[in-house]
């Protein structure tokens, strides 16, 4: 017990009074990352589940490991591959390594040090909200952006997208989410094109993603095997690729019950039931089910569709959010010309939405009680 | 029979054995914040001798609201604290039991007016309460029914059945005082099909009578539970109810025709050496009971783990409690806690080694098992809320103060202790029994 007994010593020093006030959060937050708390109940309940916010968050970066590491290992892989080159399993590994960790790096530094700030000048504890944000905006990025850009991305969606809302728990759309949009509008060349997917892309392969090819007018026979866009061997942003990773990453977060299985099902069937429609309607000619393995669909569906503050809360609206996320992502990439992907633009429209399609359904709950208020009250004359 | 689906037993070790034995500590006292608006203005001073049944004081906003005593001797203390506020009337028993005559009756054969009067001079009245709210019933009101929940399902709970089995007369002769209290029916909630079989060879003279069983994890025993079955509370409605005991305490004064201050309590919780059931009286002082407890760091609590009071220096039992809970306090850090199995503690999800063994019986600290956080998850509080409302919006309605909203939402169906197990799961460790209790209180004082 060295730990504890260093940590109590050095604790009053992060107290009101203490020299290093100004860092009580940040020294909060690690205190409380190796320890739970000596807190007991106060009032109401006498004892508690085991499960905090620090278990639902850290289970989330869990499930995204799979992603990570194919991504990663994808971009070593998308790299050489254009180059014409073939590498060991290492040196891709490697190769993405060296893309990775800075955009990493830029993402908890300057996401975290925000955080830390906030909850200095609130009083508050430093939310858990941030490890899975910081985690998420690098796997939904090309691996060659720049890290400069990455860095305003990042600031702008922890400031604009959640702290001036009221921090984790308050904000209207999914801060990663946001911190990609952002990207997409202000440095479009960037994060759109054939060109920016492969990190340092040599020119054996032509580097488009099966989204973008469809855009440019090619047809389905020019996309990538089924196997392979399963798989994830394709171009793409770095977590997205592999549906094999994401679906292990599925199953973690549905058995654990920390991401709504009601979100992900109506997803998925919103989007075949579009994709449905279009193909019988002679729309399109992409089979439903390729929506799902094409681009962020899958990714998203699962990781950030079923961000719970910016969801919808109730059991209903879940099904009505998912449904429409799903139909929207695919009427976008089918019917817009000017985007390849629907999926961020669906989810975020939806994260707006949220709050409406609850307020209707709890709406259905007060007129159900106001009539039988209504009814007991011609009863009673 | 009806069945509640939502909701959570939490197994804990510590039941009581079906065994009673007796305690009769010298000093009772009665606590007027067991009560809830109630403003006391007594009627004895230090030194008065009283006997069972006896006003200590009466509530200055309800004047027809009398508390009394439970026992017979001499009054010890008052106890004051903050702005003098009366913290509780301690009486010290002469062992005698002298009671005041009420006068016995066949409660079939009063009035309505002659029912209530005996309920209040006897001050059996403050054993039946109202929702909303949960404040005392008020003798003008016409409750649509009146609701008695015979079973308790909160973790260690006592076992009612034991507990009514020999007391049967009186729960006829309760049950017929309440069939003149309301125009409605009067339910009995039972938790077994034997109990209700037993309840219907009383052949209660009264119609409005009806035996209904329940069976469910808790909160099936909760009031509301059976309401929102039975009979959901609307604006301007009001419920009257009671508990077991209270209503044998009710039916032992029309047939002795004194106050029948006797409560039974089971003595519960991981910490107890021998946990057995008590009979004693209302307020009891328990600190007699503690060299029963076997370690020095622990949470004393009159009531269950979910709603119950921490007495700790106070020892008195509450006025409405049938359980003393002791567990051990929690004020000790966990490495990696929000990572570890945690196998020997309790949870409702799937997130770790304890649940794989949410059946077996475990001992819990207090411990609040992470840090308070803003609401974020959303979904498991409806897994545990057997309502037909939606309880994270009623909960927010009840932060923001916004009454009417709290209307639309439901909150006169329920109480503070119905979201009892929505703050045990709750990730975020909110507040949530009290936020909801500020909310009733709140439109309780706009409502009057």
């Amino acid at each position: 017990m060295g730990l504890r007994k260093f940590i109590d010593k050095i604790k009053p020093n992060f107290e009101e009074g203490g020299k290093l006030y100004c860092f009580h959060s940040f020294f909060d937050a690690m205190e409380t990352f190796f320890y739970v708390p000596n807190k007991v109940t106060i009032n109401g309940s006498h004892v508690r589940d085991a499960v905090d916010m620090k278990r639902n968050m850290i289970y989330v970066l869990i499930a995204l490991i799979p992603c990570f590491l194919f991504g990663t290992w994808n971009i070593g892989f998308q790299h050489f591959s254009s180059h014409g080159e073939v590498a060991t399993l290492m040196q891709n590994f490697g190769y993405g390594l060296m893309k990775i960790l800075p955009l990493y790096i830029v993402s908890y530094v300057v996401g975290l040090g925000i955080e830390i700030i906030f909850a200095q000048i609130r009083k508050e504890e430093v939310n858990e909200g941030f490890f899975v944000t910081g985690f998420l905006i690098p796997l939904i990025m090309p691996a060659d952006v720049p890290l400069w850009m990455l860095a305003i991305a990042v600031a702008f969606a922890v400031v604009i997208g959640k702290e001036v809302f009221g921090g984790s728990g308050m904000n209207i759309v999914n801060p990663a989410l946001l911190a990609r949009a952002f990207m997409f509008f202000s440095y479009p060349s960037k994060m759109s094109g054939d060109g920016i997917w492969i990190a340092e892309k040599g020119d054996a392969i032509s580097g488009a993603t099966p989204l973008g090819t469809l855009l440019n007018g090619g047809g389905v026979e020019q996309l990538p095997s089924v196997m392979d866009m399963f798989i994830g061997t394709i171009p793409g942003s770095v977590g997205e690729t592999s549906k094999i990773a994401i679906l292990l990453g599925a199953l973690f977060l549905i058995v654990t019950g920390v991401a709504s299985l009601r979100i992900i099902l109506s997803t998925f069937v919103g989007a075949a039931a579009l994709g449905l429609l279009f193909t019988a309607i002679g729309v399109s000619e992409v089979p439903f089910y390729y929506h799902f393995l094409m681009g962020g669909f899958m990714f998203g569906a699962i990781f950030m569709a079923t961000d719970p503050v910016t969801a919808a809360q109730t059991n209903t609206g879940k099904i009505i959010y998912g449904f429409l996320i799903g139909a929207m992502a695919v009427l976008i990439r089918v019917a817009n010309p000017g985007y390849p992907e629907g999926m961020m633009l669906a989810i975020l429209l939806l994260n707006v939405f949220a709050p409406l399609i609850d307020y209707c359904v709890v709406a259905m709950n007060i007129s159900k009680r106001k009539k039988r208020w209504a009814k007991a009250e011609r009863s009673a004359k | 029979m009806i069945k509640i689906k939502k909701g959570i037993d939490i197994h804990l070790v510590g039941e009581a054995k079906k065994e009673m034995k007796v305690y009769e500590p010298a000093l009772y006292a009665i606590k007027p914040l067991d009560f809830i608006g109630v403003i006391p203005k007594l009627h004895v001073a230090e030194g008065d001798e009283v006997k069972v049944g006896t006003v200590l004081f009466h509530d200055k906003k309800n004047e027809d609201v009398f508390f009394t005593s439970p026992v017979s001797g001499k009054v010890k203390e008052v106890v004051r604290g903050e702005k003098r506020v009366i913290l509780k009337v301690v009486v010290e028993s002469d062992g005698k039991y002298e009671a005041i005559d009420f006068g016995k009756a066949d409660p079939a054969k009063l009035s309505r007016n002659e029912v209530i009067e005996k309920l209040i001079q006897s001050g059996t009245w403050t054993m039946l309460r109202q929702r909303p709210y949960a404040t005392i019933a008020k003798a003008q009101d016409k409750p649509k029914c009146i609701v008695v929940s015979m079973f308790d399902t909160a973790p260690m709970a006592p076992d009612n059945n034991f507990i009514i089995a020999n007391q049967m007369e009186a729960v006829k002769a309760g049950a017929e005082a309440l069939a003149k209290l309301t125009d409605g029916q009067v339910y009995l909630n039972v938790n077994s099909e034997e109990t209700k079989k037993a309840l219907e060879a009383l052949k209660f003279s009264a119609k409005n009578i009806v035996v209904n069983v329940f069976q469910g994890p808790h909160p099936a025993g909760n009031v509301s539970t059976q309401l929102n079955v039975l009979s959901p509370i609307n604006k301007g409605e009001v419920v009257w109810y009671c508990y077991a005991q209270n209503i044998i305490s009710i039916g032992n004064l029309f047939l002795t025709g004194n106050y029948d201050s006797k409560r039974i309590f089971a003595f519960t919780g991981s910490e107890v050496k021998e946990p057995v059931y008590y009979s004693t009286r209302i307020g009891a002082d328990l600190s007699g009971l503690y060299n029963n407890i076997s370690s020095e760091n622990v949470r004393i609590i009159s009531g269950n783990v979910l709603t119950g009071t921490k007495i700790n220096g106070n020892n008195v039992l509450g006025f409405y409690d049938t359980q003393v809970s002791v567990i051990p306090e929690g004020d000790h850090y966990q490495l990696f806690g929000w990572l570890a199995p945690n196998f020997k503690k309790f949870t409702s999800t799937n997130t770790m080694g304890a649940s794989l063994c949410k059946k077996s019986s475990k001992v819990l600290d207090t411990n609040l098992n992470g840090g308070i956080r803003p609401l974020i998850m959303t979904g498991n509080f409806e897994k545990v809320f057997p309502f037909d409302i939606y309880p994270m919006q009623l909960i927010k309605a009840c932060i923001i103060k916004d009454i009417d909203q709290m209307e639309e939402l439901g909150i006169y169906e329920i109480d503070a202790e119905d979201f009892a197990l929505c703050e045990v799961i709750d990730p975020s460790k909110t507040p949530i029994q009290q936020i909801i209790r500020e909310g009733l209180e709140l439109l309780r004082k706009e409502m009057n």
